[in-house]
């Protein structure tokens, strides 16, 4: 089943849910809204003929231009993408899921933009979801462990944002 | 005799101890590289275990925003750097696939034979610490005796022993030199018995089978669920393998070879083989599945690299170039998944219209499967952790980045 097909059996259940898609993308992908996504995530999963019973990795990209005027040039507003990659060993066939986040919770800069947590759909979400609060500074709703899993606890900021500046020590050890 | 044996057997689990916290690593042996492992034990028996990784963190993917493609390969040498060579083709492969390109024949048939030496090798590795990691030493000196030739091949061919950076997105650095087929021929006739000795020395040995049969058993729907991939998601008897089931762009690769996906599916291995059969104690999914599996997948790359050297050598036209240093990438992502040694690598590159990367987001296969530990490990004996990780064959460069 192509991005389409499974589109279109999306589109019946969770109409006010889906906010975007580009089929023609090398990888097509479809974007949902966040709010929506454990249970769009549970019927992917669930639906005989969709059966996407793997989660292959939960990914974000930061669309934020730190250079001024490099972002007057740039077509998007400043967001945050989370990707989830899907396949099915039974129906083998593959969807990109994506959900669209504002950078800040509110615009107010320093709180973690939130999105309910998957990992109770499937359990690598466990931990690539610890790994985008790591990196990326998502905060995941529902997640049983939610700690940053690369870094060391009393770590400052989100290395992955592009706007991120390195500590310049980190307990005595310099780190620039 | 034997019912005495059973009731000390029930009375060493049931006497409950005090509990303990013990830190398995970050500098333990067994452990793989810089892996901690906190066990809550309760005398032998292991109640809880919670993986700690992170401490071979090198921002792997935010230095990839700062490179072009090309010259971020040498960084994906040290993702898994004892399969380097499959790291370089997963990153070549999925830059290939944002740029829409396809390379020649020859370099394809190159690219195998290169790929498959690398897969035994790091089997190779994985079985030789396999049994280092359960006490014996010898498979380890024998295992890496047989490795170290491989890697001569690769010095010959590319100049480097560990990190190679040899296949390029778009092509390779160079050709093969003169006669280097035919010392990998060389290399593949000579080692073809030392697998009846390694299966001597372990598969069949009751001592091994008595350390992993049965031990850190991975279902089925769990190894899926926690995305497990590669030979660990194999030994639990799910037949996948991106060679090919991938995507269009991997399984183009090994188009017109012949050979098999080694699975035990239904419970039972392919057995046009001459190795030891599967011992009763032993359950699909256990680490002594997980061994034989990489065991057996060393003899079906073994035929990949004498089809590859066959097909190159009829193949017409020329190895291809690789792509420009500062070749610019289009807008889009590009996601691909290739089956490395040790479970399906992902990686993704978001472009933007300009030779660097936006984002490029690594999916390691050891991730994945080390996160199931948890789940495995729980009600094993202290000293079974070690095999179970060993079987999982983890390599930490991979699972930090």
């Amino acid at each position: 089943m192509n991005a389409r097909n499974i589109y279109d059996l999306l589109l019946q259940p969770f109409r006010p849910w889906l906010t975007g898609h580009d089929f023609e993308a090398i990888d097509p992908w479809i974007e949902v809204g966040g709010e929506g996504l454990p249970e769009i995530a549970r019927f992917l999963r669930d639906q005989d003929e969709l059966a996407f019973d793997v989660l292959h990795c939960v990914t974000a990209v930061d669309y934020f231009e730190p250079d001024e005027k490099k972002a007057a040039k740039v077509q998007w507003q400043p967001h945050l993408e989370l990707i989830y990659h899907l396949s099915s060993t039974k129906r083998r066939h593959r969807l990109v899921l994506k959900v669209k986040l504002p950078r800040w919770k509110g615009d107010r800069p320093g709180e973690l933009p939130e999105v309910p947590s998957v990992s109770g759909v499937w359990s690598t979400a466990d931990w690539h979801e610890r790994e985008v609060f790591d990196l990326m500074g998502v905060r995941f709703p529902g997640h049983p462990d939610p700690r940053r899993i690369l870094c060391p606890e009393d770590w400052e900021g989100h290395p992955l944002r592009k706007d991120y500046q390195m500590p310049a020590e980190y307990h005595g050890i310099p780190a620039k | 005799m034997q019912a005495e044996r059973a009731q000390s057997d029930t009375v060493e689990f049931d006497v409950r101890t005090d509990e303990m916290l013990i830190n398995m690593g970050p500098q333990h042996p067994s452990t793989h590289g810089v892996l901690r492992v906190v066990l809550r034990t309760d005398g032998e028996v292991v109640s809880e275990v919670t993986p700690h990784i992170g401490y071979l963190h090198r921002s792997a993917e935010k230095i990839a925003e700062k490179l072009t493609v090309r010259q971020y390969l040498p960084y994906t040498d040290r993702l898994d750097y004892l399969a380097a060579m499959n790291m370089n083709l997963g990153w070549a492969l999925t830059v290939e696939k944002l740029l829409g390109q396809r390379v020649s024949e020859k370099t394809r048939h190159l690219r195998v034979i290169v790929a498959e030496l690398n897969r035994i090798a790091s089997h190779l590795v994985a079985a030789g610490c396999f049994g280092l990691d359960l006490g014996s030493f010898t498979p380890f000196m024998w295992t890496f005796r047989e490795r170290e030739k491989i890697v001569d091949l690769f010095e010959e061919i590319c100049g480097a022993r560990l990190t190679y950076s040899y296949l390029l997105p778009g092509g390779v650095t160079a050709g093969p030199p003169d006669g280097w087929f035919g010392r990998c021929e060389a290399f593949l006739d000579q080692f073809d018995p030392v697998i009846d000795e390694l299966h001597a020395l372990l598969t069949s040995n009751a001592i091994f089978i008595k350390r992993t049969a049965d031990i850190g058993v991975l279902p089925p729907e769990m190894a899926i669920d926690y995305g497990c991939t590669g030979p660990v998601l194999r030994a639990s008897g799910v037949d996948w393998d991106l060679r090919r089931d991938g995507e269009p762009i991997c399984t183009e690769m090994y188009d017109g070879y012949t050979w098999q996906v080694i699975a035990p599916t239904g419970g039972r291995y392919p057995d046009d083989h001459p190795y030891p059969p599967v011992p009763p104690e032993a359950v699909v999914g256990d680490s002594w599945h997980r061994f034989y599996v990489r065991m057996l997948e060393v003899v079906q790359s073994m035929y990949l690299v004498r089809q590859g050297i066959e097909k190159y050598s009829a193949a017409d036209g020329e190895l291809d170039k690789p792509i420009k240093i500062k070749e610019k990438l289009p807008k889009g992502e590009a996601y691909l998944e290739t089956e490395a040694p040790k479970g399906q690598m992902g990686f993704m590159i978001v472009g933007d219209g300009s030779a660097v990367p936006w984002r490029v987001r690594i999916r390691s296969s050891s991730f994945c499967n080390i996160s199931a530990l948890p789940e495995i490990c729980r009600g094993v004996l202290i000293a079974d952790m070690s095999a179970i990780l060993a079987s999982l064959d983890i390599v930490l460069g991979e699972i930090d980045r």
